[in-house]
């Protein structure tokens, strides 16, 4: 029996929590909450809506439901993406090397030093409120994918000096069934917390550009949420419960993520570690 | 004669950075399916305005040419890199007509950098001093208590701090205005003390978002060096703790820190755009938002070129900076 360390525990449980919320609430949903008036405006929070009601007639707590679902939906599919893309850029650099390797890690230091949100920005004003979750998503995948490629690629690097690569070689593999024989499942473990942590990253920009009003403002996310509350004055009206519920599920979210990808980490290197031993 | 090459690479990435930011800035509006002249004229004839065809087509022309949209595709990329990069000029703004999209970058852009260098460099400050508390003995309480405090604040990002903030400060208790608000003078004291006052939620919402990460990143490195040979010999031969902690292990410690700084400069420049327009706070977020809802196109492609070279900029010094801090570095 493997030992949970706390972190990877309460992250763990937390995220498993976010799920239901994010997938499988929705579905019990009584009424659609995105459309408007389909509740009485400006409830504070009651048995009947246990997180109150918006300006516009919707149930915070059902709307809190679709906004988690769409948000873990852009998490999820640009850290798979982009995890996946920066893994295989990664082995290829540091495995190949010579004029590859050099284009590719350029291409990196290029991207991780220009800015996304600027760019994000000149995308979505352009299109002028018809961007889409996936477009947004495309584009944090172009940005995202440097950063892991940037770990797998030194992680390459020094494991090819490794004795037990050089055993295979001897042995006669070749280099693409060493790399996915030998590395890929020391990376594997590896790209497991940075897909975590992509989660985490995207969704805190999608939100961001949310907030602002910049993202998909018909589709319910985390941000777009917040971004309604702001434009009809909840502040000003101190109507806590419209812009405080999804302020707070994102600072549990990302919190929870946080503590799942480092934890994981730490896990996999104390498991390394023993197996050795 | 290593650092000459050191500067030269340097440099050669700083440009190429640019160069890539701004192909992407200037490809964008093209490969989107969206025509800015179109969207223009759009507005113009929705206020009311009827104009006979061959009006239309000459304000389509003017503003084909305001954007630099006139010609073939090589054409208006080699012109909008002679205007962003070697003239700097991104001609006049709509919104703000007839001023040109410069004057108002530079009005803005003192803000941005007084806002950002500030927050930055007291984050980083404090949240090193606080990494290093919490690592130079890692088994201790406080130690353990200054790390979960850490562990909580770090993945929360600046604008959801600075809405925390604006719920406590601006509307529970009322102690700071709710849209920034400076008058008087530039640089009289008046003005001065004013918009330091109205700077204080916006830089706090970046300092305690930005520090968590270099209190985890410092306990760390900290660690680390805390259990090193040559510290357990300077404790045997006596030298006092206070010296240890700032000479052996700070000093070693706080060099990946300074190379962490310009990796970072963009992130943190990304969540402060965010934090600006919050606020209301005159910067260059608050500009490129203007330019977003005022649909000014000149201004918008001029604000996001400007941030783009900005954060090259500031890495770029961080890097050079760096050798005045490691006597050991080698130039590769």
């Amino acid at each position: 029996m493997v030992k949970l360390n706390a972190r990877l525990k309460t992250g763990g449980v937390l995220l498993l929590l976010f799920v239901v919320v994010g997938v499988i609430l929705p579905r019990f949903s009584p009424y659609d909450p995105r459309s408007w008036n389909a509740v009485p405006r400006n409830l504070p929070p009651s048995q009947a809506h246990w997180l109150g009601t918006t300006s516009v007639g919707q149930d915070t707590f059902w709307l809190l439901t679709f906004a988690v679902q769409n948000s873990l939906f852009v998490g999820v599919v640009v850290a798979f993406f982009a995890t996946t893309i920066g893994v295989f850029a990664g082995l290829v650099g540091g495995f190949l090397g010579s004029a590859i390797d050099r284009g590719l890690t350029l291409l990196m230091d290029v991207f991780i030093s220009v800015p996304s949100l600027p760019i994000l920005i000149l995308v979505a004003s352009l299109l002028q409120g018809k961007t889409s979750l996936l477009t947004i998503s495309l584009v944090l995948i172009i940005f995202n994918w440097p950063w892991p490629a940037r770990q797998v690629r030194s992680i390459a690097l020094s494991m090819r000096e490794r004795d037990f690569i050089n055993t295979a070689r001897f042995s006669g593999s070749g280099t693409l069934s060493i790399v996915v024989r030998e590395i890929f499942p020391y990376v594997l473990t590896w790209s497991l917390a940075n897909f975590v942590n992509t989660v985490l990253v995207a969704i805190a920009t999608e939100s961001g550009l949310a907030v602002i009003g910049l993202s998909s403002v018909e589709q319910a996310t985390l941000g777009t949420m917040i971004y309604w509350g702001l434009q009809y004055q909840a502040l000003l009206a101190h109507r806590w419960w419209w812009i405080g519920t999804p302020v707070i599920a994102i600072i549990l979210l990302f919190i929870a993520l946080f503590l799942a990808s480092t934890g994981f980490a730490d896990f996999s290197a104390e498991r390394r570690g023993r197996k050795r031993a | 004669m290593r650092f000459a090459r050191y500067l030269f690479s340097r440099l050669a990435t700083y440009f190429l950075v640019i160069w890539i930011g701004m192909t992407i800035v200037f490809f964008v509006p093209r490969f989107l399916p969206s025509d800015p002249v179109t969207a223009a004229l759009g507005r113009v004839m929705s206020s009311g305005s009827t104009m006979r065809p061959e009006q239309v087509q000459a304000m389509r022309s003017t503003l084909m040419q305001l954007y630099g949209l006139e010609g073939t595709l090589p054409e208006q990329y080699v012109n909008f890199m002679k205007r962003a990069i070697f003239a700097g000029s991104f001609g006049p703004s709509l919104a703000f007509y007839p001023t040109p999209v410069n004057a108002l970058i530079a009005k803005s852009l003192p803000w941005t950098l007084f806002l950002l260098l500030t927050s930055t460099v007291i984050a980083w400050v404090i949240g090193n001093l606080i990494g290093l508390l919490a690592g130079y003995q890692s088994d201790k309480t406080y130690s353990k208590l200054l790390e979960g405090f850490a562990v909580f604040l770090y993945p929360i990002p600046y604008y959801i701090l600075a809405l925390v903030l604006i719920i406590l400060f601006v509307y529970v208790i009322p102690i700071f205005p709710v849209s920034f608000s400076v008058q008087g003078t530039p640089l009289s004291p008046e003005f001065i003390s004013r918009a330091i006052f109205n700077s204080v939620l916006p830089a706090l919402s970046i300092i305690v978002g930005a520090s968590g990460w270099w209190v985890l990143s410092m306990k760390a490195l900290s660690a680390g060096i805390a259990e090193e040979d040559y510290v357990s010999f300077a404790r045997l031969k006596g030298v006092g703790e206070p010296t240890i902690m700032g000479r052996y292990v700070m000093r070693n410690a706080v060099l990946p820190q300074i190379t962490q700084l310009a990796l970072n400069i963009g992130t943190i420049f990304n969540g402060a755009l965010i934090t600006e327009i919050l606020f209301g706070y005159p910067g260059l977020g608050t500009l490129a938002y203007t330019a977003v809802v005022q649909s000014d196109y000149n201004l918008l492609m001029g604000t996001i070129s400007i941030g783009i070279i900005a954060v090259a900029t500031a890495a770029l010094v961080v890097d050079l900076l760096y050798p005045l801090f490691d006597p050991r570095i080698e130039y590769r």
